[in-house]
């Protein structure tokens, strides 16, 4: 984000907008050049055809829209909207024990906030969407953080801060109603299984056959528990220390991947997609019960330094190499909805394959529960959660970048399933051909080769393209020769943070089942039973690890079929959220606001259910499951064999998979349905009362710390601080929660 | 350059490295060591010691768990 976002406004000491002056004009001349960026570079992007693109041009439209929407767009909803009140205590100053409720530095909240927030999910969907070109990624992306995910994420975020850091399905149930919390809470677990399956899936299909991959994943488990150790007992608590010691040895199994290929030892990690699932499931199991010091913390320690590391070296390389666009603003497949990648049309298909990055409803089981009951100040909430989506968003726009800056012939031959490019160069080149594009099986070759990989053809799921764009780019922007490294360096990067997500969501997801099946059979409930923990971890992992076999085994591309059903699910979520804080604003006796989540909100919902009616009711197999399901069994019934199908097994298996995936499609849709319907009886009557309604908002505290609101403080802010260091005293602030020797605030 | 812009870049590196070693120490929460210490200082406790400190929080990590997004 552009540090001149936040130099010039506070959020205001009061609400309503107080403190409000007349713009210097320094200030007014700062914005309009920010404006006038932001135009010039929509307009060549939307201008542009058949000539020679910057794909700097994206960055620039990204970044100048994300600047005026953070400093005016998210004032406004801080300020008039939500009405943040820094006079008011939040839970972490009222609650504060040092544990979960902890009065923490906005910076580093924003750090913690984003490292939960993001990971693979910004990376993959828009790498998939380029198949429809670089504009509908590019609007959707920016417009779509803008209006929607960071205003979902901000709000969600404001909301259970005000109610103590409840959570998602919590205030769900509070505010909307039991039978829409009770499908919320269904909803938030099987979005989560679904979301499991389909990271775990692009890690499977990353690893597949690659020894050098498989090899620096691997190494990461041994590392990890070194660093676990070391922390425990070695030198408790050196966390920097084993971090750095972590990341050199990272880097060296990243190396030291590229001497094993032609060994015995590269022979034996030639894995076969099956054989990953078996390892990851097994390796699922035991990182949710081997206690967190061991592998989950220092691996999210590693993970959190790489995913910066890398992102910030992105957007140097992208600087520095300043990559051309490759692929068509909009593609045929955009207008005629036939692409390989994922069936269907631009509308709704490009909206809920980017999911996290424009609009990701998992954000606000994170909004609401942890981050927020570390908030020092109310008015941080712009900065935590609608900045760091914002950045989540930089992300996305990123990895499209990544994906348009590289042939088109080979991203298509990448990115359709084995079952059109039937899985040689030859065939590969053949199929890309056909659909319009120039490449060789020599030049798939090629590119192969350069990163010693063996084979490039339908390496789906988004990961491995997005390491050939990085690989690119890094190689343009510091020098030739080590594409090979970028590449593997980029998989492992990608990898490392999926398998986090994935220990991570497995213990999250046991502790829900724990606590729910505890309602009814209380010593399940208890997480210090060894043998609950067990059955429920096992229970979770068995549900992922199945979709994921399910996935894995598909005749018609597993990503194909899967991806959409996870990004509708990721949004569906959304749309609870987005439901919930509609619900609330009129509640509290703001209908005039209720447009700003109610907005997002119908868009969300026409996106999400006109995906679910196509993927449930579309007379076109390659896009409604049961169409898809309808015309395998029409063939099995009259004894024939449908490509991609080989056999008989496989025939059944397309029958079953799509039966499988139809029905999930449609219960998740069906779950939402019950939530809007509740939330629209509550808005009804809340409606009625003209005015606001009880909810179960904490009343109102007044604080007695200081902290700036934007990411630097005002000068205004900084004579704040002073005074409250004169009347206080220095060092006897809180409980040492702040670090004084902190930089300048 | 004259020497007093090289001792004003030198601080300003030095005031930038520091930031950082301090946002990270942070974020890691290495730093709760010292909020710790400095909190049993101005209390008067005896503190514990830090292996017995660092199991502690181990412990309450493994109580809340963290989600992580896609």
């Amino acid at each position: 984000m552009s540090t001149t976002v936040s130099r010039n406004d506070a959020g205001g000491p009061a609400p309503g907008g107080a403190g409000r002056r007349r713009p210097s004009v320094r200030t007014v001349l700062v914005w309009s050049a920010v404006a006038v960026v932001g135009a010039v570079a929509w307009t060549v992007l939307a201008l542009a055809r058949g000539e020679t693109v910057s794909a700097l041009w994206i960055l620039f439209a990204a970044l100048s829209s994300y600047a005026i929407a953070y400093r005016f767009y998210a004032r406004f909803i801080a300020r008039r909207v939500l009405q943040v009140d820094d006079r008011r205590a939040t839970p972490a100053e009222r609650l504060h024990n040092g544990i979960d409720f902890d009065v923490t530095d906005r910076r580093v909240l924003f750090g913690h906030h984003f490292a939960a927030i993001a990971g693979a999910g910004p990376l993959v969907g828009p790498v998939l969407a380029a198949q429809m070109g670089y504009l509908p990624g590019t609007i959707w992306i920016i417009v779509g953080v803008i209006f929607a995910g960071a205003v979902q994420d901000m709000t969600v975020l404001f909301f259970s801060m005000r109610r103590n850091g409840k959570s998602l399905g919590q205030m769900v149930r509070e505010e909307i109603g039991i039978v829409g919390g009770i499908a919320a809470l269904i909803a938030v677990f099987a979005i989560m299984i679904i979301i499991l399956a389909v990271l775990a899936l692009i890690v499977v299909n990353a690893l597949a056959e690659s020894p050098w991959g498989v090899f620096s994943i691997a190494l990461t488990i041994p590392i990890a528990l070194f660093m676990g150790v070391y922390l425990r007992t070695l030198r408790p608590g050196r966390v920097l220390e084993a971090t750095a010691i972590g990341v050199v040895l990272l880097l060296a199994a990243v190396i030291g991947g590229g001497l094993i290929d032609d060994t015995g030892l590269g022979e034996a990690l030639t894995l076969s997609k099956e054989t990953l699932v078996i390892a990851l499931v097994v390796y699922g199991f035991v990182a949710s019960v081997l206690p967190v010091w061991l592998l989950l913390t220092p691996r999210d320690y590693l993970s959190t330094f790489m995913k910066v590391g890398v992102i910030v070296l992105l957007a140097i390389g992208l600087l520095l190499a300043r990559p051309v666009l490759q692929a068509d603003a909009v593609s045929e497949f955009a207008r005629e909805g036939t692409g390989p990648v994922f069936a269907g049309s631009l509308f709704p298909f490009v909206f809920i394959t980017i999911a996290c990055g424009a609009l990701s409803g998992f954000h606000a089981l994170i909004s609401s529960g942890t981050t927020p009951k570390m908030v020092a100040k109310e008015s941080q909430v712009r900065l935590i959660g609608y900045g760091g989506m914002l950045m989540e968003s930089f992300v996305a726009i990123s990895a499209l970048i990544a994906a348009v800056v590289i042939d088109q012939g080979l991203y298509f031959a990448m990115n359709a399933p084995a079952g059109v490019t039937g899985g040689t160069a030859e065939s590969a080149a053949a199929y890309v051909n056909g659909l319009g594009f120039d490449t060789t099986a020599q030049d798939l070759a090629a590119a192969s080769a350069a990163i010693q990989e063996p084979s490039l053809v339908s390496r789906t799921g988004g990961a491995p393209t997005l390491a050939v764009g990085i690989a690119q780019i890094l190689s343009d922007a510091f020098g030739s020769g080590m594409a090979a490294f970028w590449y593997h360096f980029a998989i492992m990067f990608e990898a490392l943070f999926i398998l986090t997500a994935v220990d991570a969501g497995t213990r999250v997801g046991r502790f829900m089942l724990q606590d729910t099946i505890g309602n009814v059979w209380k010593r399940f409930g208890d997480l210090a039973w060894r043998p609950g923990n067990i059955m429920a971890s096992a229970a979770v992992v068995a549900l992922w690890g199945y979709i994921l076999y399910v996935g894995v085994t598909d005749p018609l591309g597993g990503v194909n079929q899967l991806f959409p059903l996870f990004g509708i699910a990721n949004q569906l979520l959304a749309a609870i959220a987005l439901t919930l804080v509609t619900v609330l604003l009129i509640k509290h006796g703001k209908a005039k606001y209720a447009w700003v989540t109610g907005i997002p909100l119908a868009w969300d919902l026409i996106v999400t259910m006109t995906a679910s009616w196509q993927k449930v009711f579309s007379a076109d197999p390659r896009v409604g499951y049961f169409a898809q399901r309808q015309r395998y069994a029409d063939a099995q019934a009259a004894g024939e064999l449908l490509a991609p199908a080989q056999d008989a097994d496989q025939m059944g298996r397309i029958i079953y998979n799509s039966t499988l995936n139809g029905v999930l499609q449609a219960v998740f849709a069906l779950l939402v349905l019950v939530v809007v319907v509740n939330a629209v009886v509550v808005i009804a009557r809340a409606l009625r009362a003209r005015g606001p309604v009880p909810t179960t908002e904490e009343p109102a505290v007044p604080s007695s710390i200081v902290e700036p609101s934007g990411l630097f403080a005002t000068a205004e802010e900084k004579r704040a601080l002073a005074e409250q260091e004169r009347l206080v005293g220095a060092g006897t602030r809180g409980h040492g929660t702040f670090t004084e020797e902190g930089p300048s605030r | 350059m004259t020497e007093g812009n090289a001792t004003a870049v030198r601080s300003a590196v030095t005031r930038a490295l520091r930031g950082v070693h301090w946002y990270l120490k942070e974020l890691t929460g290495e730093a709760r060591w010292d909020d710790y210490l400095r909190h049993c200082a101005e209390h008067g406790h005896e503190p514990m010691g830090r292996r017995e400190f660092e199991r502690r929080r181990a412990d309450e990590r493994e109580r809340n768990p963290v989600s992580r997004c896609c």
